[in-house]
Formats: C-alpha cells, structure tokens, sequence
C-alpha cells in the first residue's frame, strides 16, 4: 500500500483492500455512531406508534402498532399545535426571506451614506442573544411602540420578531456582491428601472442562496422556544414544541403521545434538512466562518 | 481555509468592476454609473423592512431591558427609579450565585466535551466514500432536531427506574442503574450530556471543513520522516485546525451561557434548583415572581458578559492575524 493512500485522512485511514483490520474498526466505531446518535431519534418513531404508554418499554421497533397515539394526542389539541408551529414557520421564512432579500439588495449593490452603520447595526443584533433581551420583548409585544397595539396571544407577535435575522441578511449580502456590476449596468442602458433590475436579474441569481438561507431560516423558526412561550396568552397559543412541555405535565397524558407530538415536531425539521442537506452544510461552514 | 476562497475570489471581481468605472476614461459609463448609484433614497427603501423590525424588535427591548435594570417595576402605580438596587439584590441571591456557577459548569462542560467528540467523529468520517458521507448525514441529525424534541426524547430515554431505556443499556455492560435528571447528584451531567450529544456532530462538520484544508503534502512530508499517527496529529492536524478550533470555542462558549431551552425543557431547573442556569433563573425572577426589574439586571449582567466575550475574541483574533 502507498504512502500516499494513507495521507488521504488525517488518522491515515487505508483504503486499500488488503486493509482488512482497519476497514472492520472503522465499520463498527461508524456502525456505534450511527446508533449513539440517531437511536434516540428512531425510539421517537417506534414509541409514537406504539399502543404501549409505559416509558419503561422503548424499544426500537413498535411492539403492537396502532395509530392510537394520534387519536389521543389529536383530543389534546395536536393537531392546532402543529397548525400554529406551521403558520409561524410558513409566515416567517416568507417575511425573513423577503427583508433579507430586499436589505441584501441596499448592502451589496448600493454605495450610499451611513451604510458602514447599517452593517454595525445588523451586525451588532447577532451579538445580541436573543434570550437576554426575552422580558422587554414580551413588553414590547404587549405594547408596540407608538402603535399602542398588543400583539400577545397572535401568531403575528412570533413571526414579526422573527422576521429580520443578521445572519440571513450577512449570507444574502454576500452572495449578491457575487453578481458582476456589469449586468446591472447593461440592463440600465436598455432603461430597465431599479424594480425591474431587482427582480429581473438579481434575484433569479440568488436562487442557490435562497436555498441555504431558508433552511436556516426555517431551522431557526422552528428551534423557537423562549418567543412563543413569552408571546402566548394562553396554552392554545402555544406552538408544538412549546406544547410537549405541556403535554408532559398533563396527568391523563402518557409518554406515548408526547412522543406522537414529538415525533409531528421532529418531522418537518428531518424533511426539511434531508432535501437540502447541501444548503445546510455549506451554510454552517460559511456562517460560523463569517460571524 | 477552503469556505474564504471563493470569498475573497469576489471581494476581487467587485472592485475590478468599480474601478472600471471610477476611472473615468469613458464618459457615457460613468454617467451610467452616477445613475445606477441612484438617489440616495433607493437603499434605504429597500433596508426599511429590516431595519424597522430590527428597531422594534431588537433596539426597544434592548434599551427597555437596561431601563428597566434600574427601576422596581410596578404595574399600574407607575415605575420606581432605585438604582443600581436590583444588580446588588440579583447579586446577593444564593440560588442566582449558584446558577452562575451551574451555567459556568456546563458551558465548559459541553464545549470541551462537544469539540472532542467531535473531533473524534472527524477524525473516524473524513474520507470521500459514499458510504462514510450518508454516515455523516445520519450522525448530523441530532443538530437539526428542535431542543425541545430532543429533551423530551432524553427524559424518556433516561427514565431513572431499572427498567429505563438507557439504564436498560447500561445493564448489558454492567453498569447502572443510574438516576439522571432526578437527582441533584446526577442532573447536571445528565443536561450536560445532552447538551454534547447534540453539538458534537455540529462541531464534527466544522471540522471536517478544517481537516478538508489541510495540505496532503504536509502529511505525506511527515510520512516520509517517519511519523507515527499520534505525532502527525500532534504536530500536523491540531496546529491546522486552530482557526476552527478558536471559532468553535467562541461561538458555544456564548452558546452555552445563554441556555435555556434545554434546561427548561430536561429539569425545570431543578430537581432541587440542581440544574438551575442563568437564564432559567432569570425567567423564573421574571414570570413567576413577577420581579421584571432584577430579571431585567440579570439580563443586562448576560448580555455585557457575552458582549465583552465576543469582542475580546475578536480582537485577540485580529491581534493574531496582524501578528
């Protein structure tokens, strides 16, 4: 075997077919990762199927399947649960999409003054962990400013918070710097005005970013937690994954159907990150480079 | 770094185009660009949407939440200024003492913890097979799992009878059984476990996109001068990996002092306010003892921490490149 195989990885992996002994390690240590790591994850499957209440009885596949989790967990009120989680993260990444798509357009293509604030201003909202300022927001959504308007209790109290993200706005700006002046400019020549040139050439160009950050988008809506909680009036407001808590301490309520809702929560996330896998990690490494 | 080249590649391409047109050589295109300069109205109508929810939603709390720190709030009999009164009583409250000092615990716990299993995961992944790709798919699920899902999965799973999922486990090797998340003992390291389990494999894929920039040639030289696997690591790998490494200690050290969903989610903060953190306590001052002033002062002391942090970091990095 070549030296040059083995400097392919940094422990020095063989691939060769002579590498029996390493090839096996490597099997089983990734065979023990796999399951450290997505067991948990499929007990949620087996357990929401599983006619069988007793926490003591996870196990990896159903022992009597049935749908009776569901039905039960659908008196609790599930189904709305999972309604409002989908209505913010719908609503949401629409809103984010657009304001990041917009500003991104002002930041990238433009040279106007006060622009380097712009940047801090944005910038300094990522460094602003959105748990700390959780108590006055609850005030200010209770209350907005000027408007004297009290958004508790809506959907719209958790979207609109949601609607501006730094970091979506850092990865669009990045992108649309990508686009060559020239395009733009050609299009001014044949007197295209700025709407059109927006809509026309620059965002039919963003489409690949698009991707990345509405995956984030929805993967930051729907990791949501501390907003929907503080924005709720009451239970009925409350999102799915706001909602398990609740369901958890209901004395009538078995593990079997928190893992149901569980299982309607961790759903969407897995459909959503399986079939933009490629956005996703692309995005992690330029988004922990960037920011 | 690999992710910074197509970057800089831009950075390029974009001032080439300006400085095209600032040249001025041909007339007709630099009146063009006067024009695609626009007024300087443009930009800020398209930076309005978020700059507006930005003020609203990020600004106002931020400044309310300092305002705030140094009143006694009052519903209704209007606010009473007192000072720096509420910072001293949030400071002078054993159980905020200890929760400090659980968060402090437990984001060095899962940040050292999460970037050696990660490591580790790296190392075991890194290759260009098909196969070793979809295993680094399925290991990365646990991160695009909402934090609620995954603590109810794990209070499940560590069911703290004999008869418990993990416990169940751990019986095949001998071990347990063990109490988890319902004894002082024991809940700490159990959250603090979860919390690993879930960065691990996030911290796995950052390093991966290190290990992806390390020049082949580098290991080959260190083959050559007889290098054992340990040592290339040692001398080869790590020093690589530092820019990464650094990154990674920043952003889930500022991760870690701000949990909340987790704890909230496993214990509640207790049992016995055993797993009390920073911001589960803060919240519990503020919706439960309706004390928004020093939940407010416990915010702000947060918000300054993770703020000094970051820029302290930031210079420390810059310091390093210009040096």
């Amino acid at each position: 075997m070549s030296v040059a195989d083995q400097c392919d990885t940094a422990l020095g992996w063989s691939t060769g077919r002579s590498a029996w002994l390493s090839r096996s390690i490597r099997i089983v240590l990734s065979v023990g990762a796999v399951l450290l790591f997505t067991g948990p994850l499929i007990t949620v499957f087996s357990g929401a199927f599983d006619n069988n209440p007793d926490p003591t009885q996870l196990s990896v596949l159903p022992n009597k399947p049935s749908m009776i989790n569901f039905e039960e967990a659908g008196d609790k009120g599930i189904w709305s649960y999972l309604a409002n989680s989908l209505i913010i993260a719908g609503g949401g990444l629409l809103l984010q999409l657009s304001v990041s798509v917009f500003a991104a357009y002002a930041l990238a293509r433009k040279k106007f003054r006060g622009q380097a604030l712009m940047l801090l201003l944005i910038l300094t909202t990522m460094m602003l962990p959105e748990e700390v300022i959780a108590i006055p927001l609850s005030l200010v959504i209770g209350d907005l400013p000027l408007l004297h308007v009290s958004l508790k209790g809506t959907l719209l109290g958790v979207i609109l918070p949601l609607g501006a993200w730094g970091f979506s706005i850092f990865v669009m700006t990045e992108f649309m710097k990508e686009i060559p002046m020239e395009l733009e400019e050609a299009a001014k020549v044949d007197g295209a005005g700025e709407f059109r040139i927006f809509a026309q050439i620059i965002l039919p160009l963003v489409k690949p970013a698009l991707g990345v950050v509405a995956v984030f988008g929805f993967n930051m809506i729907w990791e949501q937690y501390l907003l929907p909680l503080i924005v709720a009036d009451d239970p009925s407001d409350y999102t799915l994954t706001v909602a398990l808590l609740s369901l958890r301490s209901d004395q009538e309520v078995g593990p079997g159907i928190v893992l149901a809702g569980a299982l309607l929560a961790l759903v969407p996330s897995l459909v959503v990150y399986l079939s933009l896998q490629k956005s996703f990690l692309r995005g992690i490494t330029t988004g922990a480079i960037k920011g | 770094m690999t992710v910074s080249n197509p970057v800089r590649g831009t950075t390029d391409v974009g001032s080439a185009a300006s400085g095209g047109g600032a040249a001025g050589s041909h007339p007709v295109r630099r009146r063009h660009r006067r024009r695609l300069t626009g007024s300087s109205f443009t930009p800020w109508l398209f930076l309005a949407p978020a700059v507006l929810i930005f003020v609203v939603f990020k600004y106002v709390p931020m400044v309310e939440g300092i305002r705030l720190s140094l009143y006694q709030v009052r519903p209704f009999l209007g606010d009473l200024w007192v000072g720096l009164d509420n910072y001293v009583r949030i400071l002078g409250d054993e159980r905020f003492r200890d929760a400090i000092g659980h968060t402090l615990v437990l984001a060095f716990g899962q940040t050292i913890g999460s970037m050696v299993i990660g490591f580790v995961l790296a190392l075991l992944l890194e290759g260009h097979a098909k196969s070793l790709w979809f295993v680094r798919s399925a290991v990365f699920l646990p991160v695009v799992a909402a934090t609620a899902v995954i603590g109810e999965i794990w209070r499940l799973l560590f069911f703290p009878a004999p008869e418990g999922f993990i416990n169940s486990v751990l019986s095949i090797v001998g071990l347990g059984p063990w109490t988890f998340l319902d004894s002082p003992d024991t809940s700490l390291a159990s959250v603090m476990f979860v919390g690993i389990w879930k960065g691990a494999p996030y911290d796995m894929v950052l390093i991966l996109a290190g290990l992806a920039g390390i020049d082949r040639q580098q290991y080959e030289a260190s083959a050559l001068d007889g290098a054992t696997t340990p040592q290339r690591i040692r001398h080869v790998t790590l020093p690589a990996l530092r820019p990464v490494i650094t990154i990674l200690l920043t952003l889930a050290s500022i991760r870690g002092l701000r949990v909340f969903t987790e704890v909230y989610v496993l214990t509640g903060g207790g049992p016995a306010g055993s797993t009390d953190v920073w911001m589960t306590r803060v919240f519990t001052v503020a919706f439960e003892r309706n004390e928004i002033g020093v939940a407010s002062a416990g915010s702000v002391m947060l918000f300054l921490i993770t703020f000094a942090l970051t820029v302290v970091v930031q210079l420390y990095r810059r310091r390093r490149e210009a040096g």
